[in-house]
């Protein structure tokens, strides 16, 4: 196959020629090109619905490349620095899920920061594999977990020579990286491969002055958020390997993925990931900019701290991402929730999240300075008439996790419905999480313990949106029988 | 030669005026502009196609957003004018000798050159020493004010492209802190008539009301805006603007106006049904 180069968009070249031949279509989907579904039609536009189409010859199928999307495939690897690159239809969830079933199976370790997404942890229901956790340390003024040190992930591979992988989140929500390059080291000497949670890191691959990406520091798989700062259309994603065989990969990824990918996320992929390759490096420089300028007006307003690479400690922080805009609230006397909630309410702003103690404003190549105006002159009026003394505001700390049974044994154990108040001392059956940032305070298979029974109760209190448990109101939790 | 400018007022409404030429026409960073001679209304200026002014009617506008706050409020000696890079307000705010300072704080350089060059008739008392002009977002500016102004002028366009945050509760949010304890602010506040722009008048309104503890909202009839029912919004902290009104202390100044006149001043806020229907729904 001919070398293409990087202004090339396989899938969307091909979806054009589809388009101009005006094949008559006898196959699925039944709207055929919007026209058996008129409403659709004039709510998302004739040009969607043109190329919602099925997988054939002219467009490849996303379960067994062979033509464009293998080319476009090609294309995105040689973009991302990796061997492969796989498109992902069925969100960064299924990356990270597929990550994980590739390096582990039934009964086998894995090594990972317990401040993973629950994507991590369902991967752990599903295959059967069995956590390490590392505690990822807090920031105790801000109350975020922060990166795994080297130190601790050495200690846990030392106590767990049988693990296969270690997972490290590259950068957490809240933009902090741990020394991904000396983890991915240690890993390949005692023969462990090395996952990447890039759900917030796609930028990294492109801009200039960021922490450094999963693959240029030889880490084996990373999943790849590109609908997150890559632009591209909300469940698509890449999965990129080094190293492991293609083949397996694609297996791994078709035991749960649709055979009906659509053509709108996968070429939303394509188009990006030339857009990036063409322009990422002026895309990432504007949005770091931008998000420096809110910070230093954030910080002028006082009573927030907005931060960055202040952070920086060589080990638990051993880097920053200063795209992100995080910032910390209780001194103004509000958790971020509350914050988060009046940004919406009252103002009219929508932010990423907010948890106990900070808030986090998503900044990207679709901002413009004035809307970070609105931002920053909103939460400078919250401060004006919502402030109120810290005291009593709780500080969010890293909860050890108590494990007393794998995922999966515990999610597929006999349990039963227990009131929150009655549940200490039992083992949850399910997760309990505040979405976003979707990071479980509780896991199947972890004692309830009354520190996080605690936390689950100030987290309602506050306004936080708990979810995880089959009871929608989180006032019961499932417990395994014992 | 027939050549027409034509805005739309809704999707189904357009309004046009015969150009006899076109002026001016640049793109700034924020928006475009442009200036055409007419028959009928003289020059007129267009931010992105939509009519800011013309000639022939822009005394209504500046008058009743300038004259209405300042013959209620007793003693405003600094004044903040948002937008309102055509200086048409600045024009009827130089008449008044209390005033000491008045900061302009306009987002695009470019339509204040462009009016100072072509718009001599509402530009022209831009170099007035008391004027200060401040190329800055209105938003941002008035972010870190505290209790430095008497009266608060928001002149903005539309509230979509850049005149946006000037419609935020932030922003009014803002303007109160920057006021002093017996400030007010004046703004353009979108027309109650096609269901559009009631629609952001109403947000306006709600937005000013959990702002300032006296709010109250006025019109004008001005030709070239859509369906030429306009309203203004007066925001105060202590005055009212019609119980404090001082009708004669103003009528003292013998100052000649077109439209605004001490009548008016009362009438304007005597609003009919439909508009007190739709702001009484937001209170």
């Amino acid at each position: 196959m001919t070398h293409l180069s990087q202004e090339r968009a396989p899938v969307l070249e091909a979806l054009n020629r589809y388009k101009s031949m005006r094949v008559v279509p006898f196959d699925v989907p039944g709207h055929k090109r919007g026209k058996g579904n008129r409403e659709l039609t004039e709510f998302l536009g004739e040009k969607c619905l043109t190329v919602d189409v099925n997988s054939m010859k002219p467009l490849d199928n996303l379960c067994h490349p062979v033509s464009v999307i293998k080319e476009a495939e090609e294309l995105a690897a040689e973009a991302f620095g990796a061997k492969h690159a796989f498109f992902m239809v069925n969100g960064t969830t299924s990356a990270v899920q597929s990550m994980v079933m590739c390096a582990c199976t039934r009964g086998e370790k894995i090594i990972m920061p317990r401040n993973v997404h629950r994507s991590a942890i369902n991967a752990l229901i599903l295959s059967g594999a069995i956590p390490v956790y590392v505690n990822p340390g807090v920031n105790h003024e801000l109350g975020i977990s922060l990166g795994m040190s080297v130190a601790d992930v050495e200690q846990a591979i030392l106590e767990n020579p049988d693990a296969k992988a270690v997972l490290v989140n590259n950068p957490t929500y809240y933009g902090v990286c741990s020394n991904l390059k000396a983890i991915t080291e240690l890993a390949h000497q005692h023969n462990m491969l090395v996952l990447a949670d890039e759900a917030h890191g796609t930028h990294f691959y492109f801009g200039e002055g960021l922490p450094a990406s999963a693959m240029s520091v030889g880490a084996d798989m990373a999943a790849v958020s590109m609908h997150k700062s890559g632009g591209s259309l909300t469940q698509s994603s890449l999965l990129l390997v080094n190293g492991l065989s293609e083949g397996y990969v694609r297996q791994i990824i078709n035991l749960t993925q649709t055979t009906s990918g659509s053509y709108l996320l996968i070429s939303s992929l394509d188009i990006s990931r030339r857009n990036l390759a063409l322009r990422g490096k002026a895309i990432f420089e504007k949005v770091a900019k931008m998000a420096e300028y809110a910070r230093a007006e954030i910080n002028q307003i006082g009573g927030y701290y907005a931060y960055s690479r202040e952070l920086i400690n060589g080990d638990s922080v051993y880097d920053f991402d200063r795209t992100k805009l995080s910032v910390l609230t209780l001194d103004v006397g509000l958790a971020g929730i509350e914050v988060y909630d009046l940004l919406r309410d009252e103002y009219d702003i929508q932010i990423e999240f907010g948890d106990i103690g900070n808030i986090l404003a998503y900044i990207s190549i679709g901002d413009r300075i004035l809307d970070l105006e609105r931002l920053v002159s909103a939460l400078s009026e919250i401060k004006r008439r919502y402030a109120k003394d810290r005291a009593g505001m709780l500080s969010q700390e890293y909860i050890r996790p108590q494990v007393v049974l794998g995922p999966q044994e515990a999610f597929y154990a006999e349990s039963e419905p227990t009131p929150l108040e009655q549940s200490l001392g039992h083992i949850c059956g399910e997760f309990v999480m505040c979405y976003p940032p979707g990071i479980p305070i509780l896991a199947p298979g972890e004692k309830v313990t009354a520190e996080v029974l605690e936390y689950i109760q100030y987290a309602k209190e506050k306004g936080c949106f708990l979810t995880g448990t089959q009871d929608s109101q989180v006032n019961r939790i499932q417990t395994v029988k014992e | 030669m027939e050549l027409w400018f034509t805005e739309k007022h809704t999707e189904n409404v357009t309004f046009s005026i015969k150009v006899d030429r076109q002026v001016y026409s640049g793109q700034s960073e924020f928006q475009r502009i442009d200036l055409f001679d007419s028959l009928e209304f003289g020059r007129f200026l267009t931010l992105d196609g939509y009519m800011m002014l013309t000639e022939k009617d822009e005394f209504i506008y500046h008058e009743m957003i300038v004259h209405v706050p300042m013959a209620v409020l007793p003693d405003v000696q600094k004044v903040l004018v948002i937008g309102g890079g055509d200086g048409g307000a600045v024009r009827e705010l130089v008449r008044y000798p209390e005033i000491k300072q008045i900061d302009l704080v306009e987002i695009d350089a470019q339509v204040i050159e462009a009016c100072k060059k072509y718009l001599p008739q509402t530009a022209g008392k831009l170099d007035d020493p008391r004027v200060t002009i401040h190329y800055a977002d209105g938003l941002k500016f008035v972010r870190s004010k505290q209790d430095e102004y008497d009266l608060i002028i928001v002149d903005s366009t539309d509230p979509f492209g850049p005149g946006e945050g000037l419609f935020t509760k932030e922003f009014y949010g803002n303007c109160y802190k920057a006021l002093t304890d017996t400030g007010a602010m004046v703004n353009q506040h979108e027309s109650p008539f096609y269901p559009v722009d009631a629609v952001a008048m109403q947000r306006a309104h709600k937005r000013i009301i959990d702002s300032f503890p006296i709010s109250r909202v006025y019109q004008a009839h001005i030709p070239t805006y859509p369906s030429g029912h306009w309203l203004f919004g007066f925001a105060s902290k202590k005055y009212h603007p019609v119980e404090d009104f001082n009708a004669s202390g103003w009528k003292a100044r013998g100052m000649k106006t077109k439209y605004y006149n001490d009548k008016i001043h009362v009438g304007a806020f005597a609003l009919p049904n439909y508009v007190k229907d739709l702001l009484e729904e937001m209170e």
